[in-house]
Formats: C-alpha cells, structure tokens, sequence
C-alpha cells in the first residue's frame, strides 16, 4: 500500500472496516486490538451484573424475615460473587479493555505487539467462564469454599471444586499472556521520540501491572494444579495426614493474590493520573514519582503476602516483617494520592462526570487504604480478622478504588471507544446515588467488623440487625445508581450526541485521532516532542 | 497492508516472558520440594533409593542431546543447511520420544511396586515418603506434559521447514521452540538431581 492511498482512503471507524470474516466473525475472530477490547467489554459487563446481582441476592438475604437461601447456597453465593468479580471483571478489566482499546493509541502504536495471541486470550477468557459457569450446574454443584480455595476444605468439599479451579486457572493463562503482551507492546512499539518518560501514566500503570500478571500468576496457576492434582490423586501435598502441610497452600495462594490486589488497582491509578491533569488543564504534578511509585508498589507489594495469615500461626517474626513491609507499601500509594491533589491544585479545574468519578476514586481509595492499615498492624488484625471490616476495607479499595476508577475511564474515553457523547446531567445524578449509596452501604460494615461481626455468616445476632439493615438499603440505592449509570452509558454508546475526536481537550495521543478511531489507528507515524501533559498547545489554538 | 504484523524483537521478548513464568510455575514446586524435604531429610532420602538411578542417568543424557540438536537446527537453519536442519529436528523428536518411554517404563514399575498416591503400600509407610512420591509423581508428571508438548511443537516446526515456512531468513519460531525445549531440558537438569541423586 503506497502512501499515496493512505491519505486518499476515506474515515472508515474500526468497527465498520471490512476483515476476512462477515459478521459476529468479523469480531471474534479479528485480532484489531479495539475489537478484542470490545469483547472484552462485552463479556466483564455481562459477569459484572452477574456478580452484582448476586450480590444483591445476600443483602436480600440479610434483611429480617427474608431469608431466601439456605445456608449452603448462601456459602455458594458468596463464593461465586467472589470468583466472578475476582477472576472475571476486577483482574481482567482494565487491562484487557482499556489496555487493548487504549495502550496502542496512547504510544502511537498501529497494534499491539502479538496481535492473534491477544485474540488467543480472549479465548481463553471465555472458556475459563464457560468452565466456572459449568461447574455451578454439574458434580456436585457451585463451590462454597470461598474465592480462596482454602485446604482443607476445598479437598473435602463435596462440591465441583476441581472444575472451579481449573477454569481459574484458565483464567490466568490469559491474564498471563495480556500482561506478556503489554510489556512487549510498551518496550517495542512506542512511536518515535516517546521516551519511557513521555508515555501517559495510563501506560505505566499498564506496563507495571502487566509485570505483576507476569511473574505472579504462574504461582497461583501451579497452586491450583496441585490442588486439582490433590482432589483427584490424593498426591498429598496440602493433606497433613499424608504428611503434607495445608498452611504451604495458604502461603502459594497469597504470594498470587496478594499481588493480584494490585494487578486490580494500579491500571486504575493509572487511569486516574491521565484524567486529573485534562480536566485541571494542568501537568501532572510529580511525573516521575507517580511513574516510579507504580513500580514501588508492583515490587514491594509481592512481598506482603504473609499479612493476610498473621493468625494462620505462622511465626512472630515473620508477622513483624510482612506487617513492616505492608506499611512499606502505603508510601508509594500515598505519593500518587498527595500527586493527584497538588495536580487539581490552583489548576483550572472542569466539572465533568470523569472528574467526578476520578474524585470520588481518591476519596474511596484513600478510605480503603487507611483502614488496610489497621488490617496491617500485627495486634489490631486478630481483632479485625474475618470480620466486617475486612469485607468493607477490601470493597473500598477494589470497588471504591478500582471499579470507580474504572468508572472514570469508561465516563473518560467511551465517547473515544464509540464516537458518542452520553448524557452527562443524567450522569453527575447517577454519580451522586452510587456514591451515596456505596458510603451507606460499606461505611456501616466497618463499625460492624469492629463490633465483631463475622463475614461469610449467613445469620445475623440481633445486636447487628439494625445496622445490617441499613448496609442492605445501601445496597439497593448503590445498585440503583449503579443501573442508572451503566444504562446511561449504553444509551450514550449508542444514541448519543456525536462527539467529535477531542471532547475534553486531552493532549495526549488518542485525542489526536478521530472517534471512533479507523483499524489502523494512526495514517502517519507520530513524532513525539513532548511530554503527555503540555497544555501550552491547548491555550494557544483555543 | 495485513492485520497481523510479525516483529522478530518481540518474539525474543514475548518468548523470554514466557520462559519467566514457567520459572516461577516450577519455582512454585521447587520451593514446596525443598520446605518438605528439609522437613523430611531422612524419608527423602529412604524413598530416593526406590528410583532407578540407571534409567534417570540414561534419560538425562536422552533429553541433553535432544536439547543439543536442537539447538544446533537453529544454527543450521541460518547458514541455509535446510535438510541438516530437518535431521537434527527429527532426532530431537526421536529422542524426546525415547525420553517418554523410559518415564513411561519408570512410572509403571512404580505402580508395580505400589509406589503411588493413594496406594496401600504407600500408606504403610512413613509421612515423609507419602511426600516424596506425592511430589515425585506431580512434579516429574507436569514436566512429563512439558516434554510432550515439545514434541508436538518440534514436528510443528519440522513440518513448517518442510514446507519452506521456517526459512533462513524467518527461523524466529524456531529457535523460540528451541528456546523453550532448552527450558524443559533446564528444568528436568534440577528434577534428576533433586529425585534421583539425593542422600
């Protein structure tokens, strides 16, 4: 193809260029970066109402006089909101659909680096959920051991479990292989001039979760072989009557899912530190700290495994360094919440629905990432441990943190990913019910947990009703936001009010493109010359 | 211009981070082998003597020289020595193959003996041994997937050279696939000493 064509070609958007297949082929079998993310987007939303929905089905359970499920199927329920919220939304989710859709046109890229390995990889996101779906309905019937698979209980569990795990397992294949796609992608395909210090911080936080998904998850993917291995064979290995040790499990699971957590939140963060600077129209304060505490907390934070079995009886010593090395870890996080405020500072701040919700993801975070400090402090946590607070302490960091920050991407760059603007009064309204709604929700949990109230009980003592009550009508007005904002959304997508290629004024390279952008991304090879955050250009063509 | 672009960099790299993970994978294993063994010293060592030292020797040597052919093909492969190539790969497979079969024979007298998760024999011995073969059996079984994964792979790549698909210009898959055979040769280098050789 000459370039002579190239500039001739007319605007065709991504999802409307002809490929080798016709229809719903076209899609699942196209390896256009945009397209995968789509699918992904497809298929996270779909497991996200899932999981929401059965959560919903607990809080129904928790109310006086309406217990709806026994106490097996309530251990199923929470078990698989967790696997599903876990495994199918919170681990792939910003990776997979912002880092496909996004990493590319934010380094000036015409794809990823392994294109069909990417398409590979929703594959494999596809059959692990067909898998865990299966295992609900068949052998046994729908795990009740917790999202953690703990021994001894999941090898004396009647249940599906072997099936569960695998399809876990599955999953992490494909986490695995996105993040090995995303380091490549960031250390060959940046355009010209992009220096690792001109790349927008979305793309650090890509780039240090994608290590994390890397050297992480092989761990936990071994783990659950054994597991599988142990429930069919009876090799031993976690079953102390064969002289096997059950904590060994516990440590080989957290040295995963410790790390996981920030697999979950530093895309987010980094998502966060791309939009503060658009709508404060002003450089990100700290660029290199933020970049740098990404990897700080990528690193530290794969040593902090043990703070989650500071009552599991493991030694006294060892609960003194992982609790030094968990407080080690609230330094970085505290740099990139003290950065993104010094950024909003004396800058000229627009009221968006991003904005809001990037707001609303430090306030949360930072709630989540306090009260994890008291999970983190040795004495404090045999108090804490496996109450309310703990259920509440991770919801603010995973849902206030993370999901609001995916939130705030989709409120950021959906106009971007579909070519329309949503409707943004309706919005700020749905924002306001969520965010009440979440406080009134989680809030309650933590005085709970404190009181000592367990989690993973299905009956409530009476000195909790009250309380319990009011976490269930929170749950409801959280919902309700949370439908209002999603339908809003999807209307938008699709019937919204054409947006044109810069609808907030963003400097950095995907705004350059038209919206939607075409399949190849970008007709001419970028040239970077400056920094992701230079608003000087801005100003003067305004 | 294709949708797919190919970047021989990238495999490099991809291929590298691959290699990374299957480390740790095992690294997971390896790590659980030495936390029960230092628990078990003596048991280890007891129920060591039950493998064949002669069959694990022998099948060391098979997976080297595979390991070693192919890594000569890559080299053939870019000086245009196509059929030296094609020959190195085959015994490479061949041998990969013989490597099965004598872990084949290996796991059968095990069974014979009663030696095996599970088993009455086992029962009646001490924790440590139950361990040992409970980890014998796991961790020389996924290397054992390992191996045959490479085989398909190997003849993957044979049957690509055949077809003029891997050329001299082109040879990035395979010298990815030998990359990775070297990784299951490289792993099953600490399997023999840590199962076989221990006292």
């Amino acid at each position: 193809m000459t370039t002579a064509e190239v500039t001739e070609q007319p605007y065709v958007p991504y999802y409307a260029s002809k490929g080798k297949y016709p229809g719903i082929f076209g899609w699942i079998f196209s390896p256009d970066h945009k397209r995968i993310a789509m699918l992904y987007l497809y298929g996270i939303l779909t497991f996200f109402l899932a999981g929401v929905l059965l959560g919903v089905l607990m809080r129904i359970n928790m109310l006086p006089g309406h217990k709806i499920m026994t106490g097996q199927q309530y251990n199923a329920m929470f078990t698989l909101h967790g696997i599903i919220q876990i495994f199918l939304v919170v681990i792939p989710a910003v990776p997979a659909i912002f880092g496909n859709f996004f990493l590319p046109l934010l380094i000036g890229a015409k794809d990823m680096s392994f294109p069909r390995l990417n398409l590979f990889t929703w594959w494999l996101y596809t059959i692990g959920a067909i898998l865990a779906l299966v295992s609900v309905f068949f052998g046994g019937g729908a795990v009740d051991t917790g999202w953690t698979f703990y021994v001894p209980f999941s090898l004396k569990s009647t249940v599906n479990v072997p099936l569960a795990v695998f399809a876990v397992f599955i999953l992490g294949m494909s986490s695995i292989l996105t993040g090995i796609n995303i380091v490549t992608t960031v250390h060959q395909l940046r355009a010209p001039g992009m220096t690792f210090f001109k790349m927008p911080l979305s793309v650090w936080g890509f780039y240090s979760t994608a290590w994390v998904q890397i050297l992480a998850t092989p761990v936990i993917g071994v783990t659950l072989l054994l597991v599988i291995m142990e429930r069919l064979f009876g090799i031993g290995v976690f079953d102390p009557s064969k002289g096997g040790d059950p904590l060994l499990y516990q440590h080989l699971f957290w040295i995963y899912s410790h790390p996981a957590v920030y697999i979950m939140i530093l895309p987010a963060m980094g998502v966060i530190s791309d939009i503060f600077p658009v709508f404060s129209r002003k450089n990100i304060y700290g660029y290199k700290m933020i970049a740098f505490s990404s990897m700080a907390i990528a690193s530290v934070g794969s040593l902090v495994w043990g703070h989650h079995m500071y009552v599991s009886g493991q030694s006294d010593l060892a609960g003194i360094v992982f609790s030094l090395l968990t407080f080690l870890v609230a330094v970085p996080s505290a740099i990139k919440v003290f950065n993104w405020l010094a950024t909003m500072y004396k800058g000229s701040i627009q009221v968006e629905p991003p904005f809001l919700y990037a707001l609303s993801f430090i306030f949360l975070f930072t709630i989540g990432g306090l009260t994890g400090l008291l999970l983190g402090a040795l004495s404090a946590n045999v108090h804490l441990h496996n109450t309310y607070f703990v259920v509440s302490h991770f919801h603010y960091v995973i849902f206030g943190g993370m999901g609001f920050g995916m939130f705030a991407g989709f409120h950021y760059w959906l106009p971007k990913m579909t070519g329309r603007m949503y409707n943004k009064p309706f919005s700020i309204v749905s924002w306001v019910i969520l965010f009440c709604g979440f406080n009134l929700f989680y809030f309650p949990m933590f005085i709970m947990g404190w009181m000592g109230m367990p989690r993973r009980f299905y009956d409530t003592p009476p000195e909790y009703m009250a309380m319990q009550q009011l976490v269930s009508i929170g749950s409801f007005i959280m919902v309700a936001g949370l439908l209002m904002m999603i339908a809003n959304l999807v209307k938008g997508a699709f019937s919204g009010k054409k947006c044109g290629p810069n609808p907030w004024g963003g400097t950095t390279l995907e705004w350059s493109l038209p919206s939607p952008p075409e399949t190849e991304n970008f007709r001419e090879v970028p040239i970077i010359t400056k920094g992701p955050y230079d608003f000087s250009s801005l100003k003067d063509s305004a | 211009m294709s949708s797919v672009h190919s970047d021989h960099n990238a495999d490099r790299i991809g291929m590298w981070l691959f290699i990374a993970t299957e480390i740790v994978l095992f690294g997971g294993l390896f790590l659980m082998y030495s936390m029960y063994r230092f628990k078990n010293p003596i048991e280890f060592h007891t129920a060591s003597l039950e493998l064949s030292k002669v069959m694990g020797t022998v099948n060391t040597f098979i997976l080297l020289t595979s390991s070693l052919a192919v890594a000569l093909a890559s080299l053939a492969i870019r000086k245009s020595q196509i059929k030296k190539t094609m020959v190195l790969l085959s015994s490479s497979v061949v041998l990969a193959i013989a490597f099965i079969i004598v872990k084949g024979f290996e796991w059968a007298a095990k069974f014979e003996h009663g030696l095996y998760p599970n088993s009455a024999i086992l029962a009646g011995k001490p924790k440590g041994e139950m361990l040992y073969f409970g980890l014998y059996f796991a961790m020389t079984g996924l290397h054992a997937v390992h191996v045959l994964v490479g085989i398909g792979l190997l003849t993957f790549v044979l049957f690509q050279v055949k077809r003029n698909k891997i050329t001299p210009h082109n040879p990035g898959f395979l010298v990815n696939s030998g990359l990775y055979w070297n990784l299951v040769e490289l792993i099953w280098i600490f399997l023999f000493p840590l199962f076989y050789l221990i006292s």
